[in-house]
């Protein structure tokens, strides 16, 4: 049906590309939702399969039977694993993620206090790892061939085979204890009076211009990022460096260099908006790595964001919390590989002619 | 090609090195009791926080030095290398065989079987894999068998997907098309013809896995989720070290300089299969 479409020869160019884009989308929307639900069934079955008590936990010795009771009832732990699970899915539906049973509060809101700290460094480090990676890549093209070049390989593949935690480590010592220089614990000073609206600390102190407060923010921020950025940062270096040079042995890049350009100019100009795709789709898979990252990361540096809370609750067998977090995790990192299909879809000039 | 260039002229030595490390610290690990220099469970007050032997105050018998409770830096070190050690290659081995078994069905096979493993693919790749193994464990309770299943479980992802893309490649070649016009079974091609050349991918991601499943153990333990709190591991002594990193920075430095040499000595073995095997790059 839709070729059809397609080959009729009347048929506008726009109305098309936008109707091929618009069912890809769909498409790819049905199956997030799928893989949405799959993660949802795995974290419930994972937790409900779990031996130990978490009402126990809860309360204090010499609580009765007809306690233990009431709080399984209040919290739905006395039905069936089925009818427990499509109660807490229509929950979830509805934006109603449950109570956590450690914090005794709404695990929503939880999660959305705790979620602009995450996505904050997470951002910052994908913006370090893009300026990292892209400087190194042209650098490493411009100078091919060269001690230059090798010297990139072999910081890459170094960046590339540490992962972050390791690398969290390393900076840690370094800049927080050998020179310190920067926080190695904490999100921004417990002394400082914040004045903010929303979680978004960082972006926030920018746009109100205290950068008082952005520096202390940075200074905290800092370390976790670049130990996030490292890895990632390798790959797009290695990644468009490759696509760099294959591009600049093409003739309009060779008619470019005839023409006068400097290498540089010939790289920025020419060869680095035709290099770029396949990085970006990249990018996009890695950056949901990089925030899977953020986890243990954030546990290193004490850092308030999301993935901390995770593993506080699943020390304290937070059932609530934990399918909370994990679901908004699963939810991001779905959206992202959205976000790029699409993107990828419109930049590609080979899907966006059909 | 610069890479077969890189192959020919610098690998080897870094491979020697990665495999003299490896082998050292393995060998280290499984003769433990009789390499360790003291009992890396016994603590004395009277030794806490000795610097490694080129310091002052440093004592001979603890190389490293010791930690804030005074038990052997090196031995903790080398018995936390037996744990490092068999979770690398139970874990590894486990995840292996799940993901290349599930990724060759999908590739060979296609269709609804290559449908469905690839969603359950999908599913997993939604989730945090760091969050997930502590999750798991939480759930599994501490031990080693738990740490050993938990990643399993989560890495099992990482063959399957690149397995399937090899086996998939490999099934339209011409030589599975022979042998089906030659009558051998389709299961019979899998395994006879398929399997033998995807093993080299299998063998390099295998090594890779070895490297990734030391972090994650240590990732583990680093939590205090690994095994028993007591046992010496090499994420349980960094826990440490992060703690009294400004009164005893040694016990930091040591074990993080054990793990990255490890996880790099895994990698480079990985690498350097991946490029020996790659027919491109030969």
């Amino acid at each position: 049906m839709t070729a059809r479409i397609f080959h009729r020869e009347y048929e506008p160019r726009a109305p098309a590309k936008i109707y091929m884009l618009l069912q890809r989308f769909l498409i790819r929307l049905a199956t997030m939702l799928i893989t949405l639900f799959g993660v949802a069934v795995v974290v419930f079955v994972v937790i409900r399969v779990a031996p130990g008590d978490p009402i126990a936990m809860m309360l204090p010795p010499g609580a009765t039977d007809a306690d233990i009771a009431r709080l399984r009832a209040l919290y739905g732990l006395d039905k069936s694993i089925v009818e427990q699970f499509f109660i807490w899915l229509s929950g979830v539906v509805r934006g109603d993620f449950g109570t956590s049973i450690s914090l005794r509060q709404d695990v929503l809101g939880l999660v959305f206090n705790r979620l602009p700290a995450t996505l904050e460094l997470a951002i910052v480090a994908l913006v370090m790892a893009v300026a990292i990676g892209g400087v190194t890549a042209i650098l490493g093209a411009r100078e091919r061939g060269t001690a230059v070049e090798a010297g990139i390989d072999i910081a890459s593949g170094a960046a590339l085979s540490i992962p972050d935690f390791l690398w969290g480590l390393v900076l840690i010592l370094l800049f927080g204890v050998l020179v310190p220089i920067f926080d190695i614990s904490g999100r921004v000073s417990p002394q400082l009076d914040l004045p903010f609206v929303t979680q978004f600390y960082f972006f926030e102190s920018l746009l109100r211009l205290r950068f008082d407060l952005t520096w202390d923010l940075l200074k905290h921020m800092l370390m976790p990022a670049v130990a996030l950025a490292l890895p990632l940062a390798a790959i797009i270096s290695q990644l468009l460096k490759q696509s760099l040079k294959e591009v600049l042995d093409l003739d309009y890049v060779v008619l470019a260099r005839v023409k006068g350009f400097s290498e540089t100019q010939v790289i920025l100009r020419e060869a680095l908006k035709n290099a770029a795709l396949p990085t970006l789709t990249l990018v996009g898979v890695q950056f949901t790595f990089l925030i899977g990252g953020t986890v243990i990361v954030e546990r290193l540096f004490s850092y308030e964001g999301l993935g901390n809370m995770a593993i506080d609750a699943v020390i304290n067998r937070d059932l609530p919390l934990i399918q909370g977090i994990v679901l908004v995790f699963a939810l991001l990192f779905v959206l992202i590989n959205l976000a790029v299909d699409m993107m990828y879809a419109l930049l590609n000039p080979r899907l966006r002619h059909g | 090609m610069d890479k077969a260039r890189m192959w020919r002229r610098g690998v080897s030595p870094r491979l020697w090195l990665a495999g003299g490390w490896l082998l050292l610290a393995l060998l280290a690990a499984i003769f433990a009791p009789l390499v360790a220099p003291q009992d890396p469970l016994a603590q004395d007050l009277m030794l806490e926080r000795l610097p490694p032997f080129w310091l002052d105050g440093a004592e001979p018998g603890y190389w490293l030095g010791t930690d804030s409770l005074g038990r052997d830096l090196l031995s903790r070190l080398i018995f936390g290398g037996r744990i490092a050690f068999i979770v690398a290659f139970a874990a590894a081995i486990a995840a292996c065989l799940v993901g290349s078994t599930l990724g060759l069905i999908a590739g060979y096979f296609g269709g609804w079987a290559d449908r469905i493993i690839s969603r359950i693919v999908d599913i997993w790749m939604a989730f945090p894999p760091v969050l997930f193994a502590i999750l798991l464990v939480a759930v599994l309770g501490t031990g080693l068998s738990s740490v050993i299943l938990a990643i399993a479980i989560i890495d099992w992802t990482r063959f399957c997907r690149v397995i399937r893309a090899e086996a998939m490649g490999q099934s339209r070649m011409d030589y599975v098309e022979n042998a089906r016009i030659a009558g051998y079974g389709r299961i019979g091609i899998m395994l006879r013809e398929v399997l033998p050349n995807v093993v080299p991918s299998i063998v390099a991601l295998l090594s890779l896995e070895m490297g990734i499943a030391v972090i994650v153990e240590a990732i583990l333990s680093f939590v205090n989720l690994s095994i028993s709190a007591d046992d010496p591991t090499w994420g349980g002594i960094i826990a440490e070290g992060r703690l009294s990193i400004h009164q005893a920075w040694w016990v930091l430095v040591f074990p993080l300089i054990t793990l990255i040499l490890t996880v790099l000595s895994f990698s480079q073995f990985g690498e350097a299969l991946k490029a020996r095997f790659d027919p491109v790059l030969r």
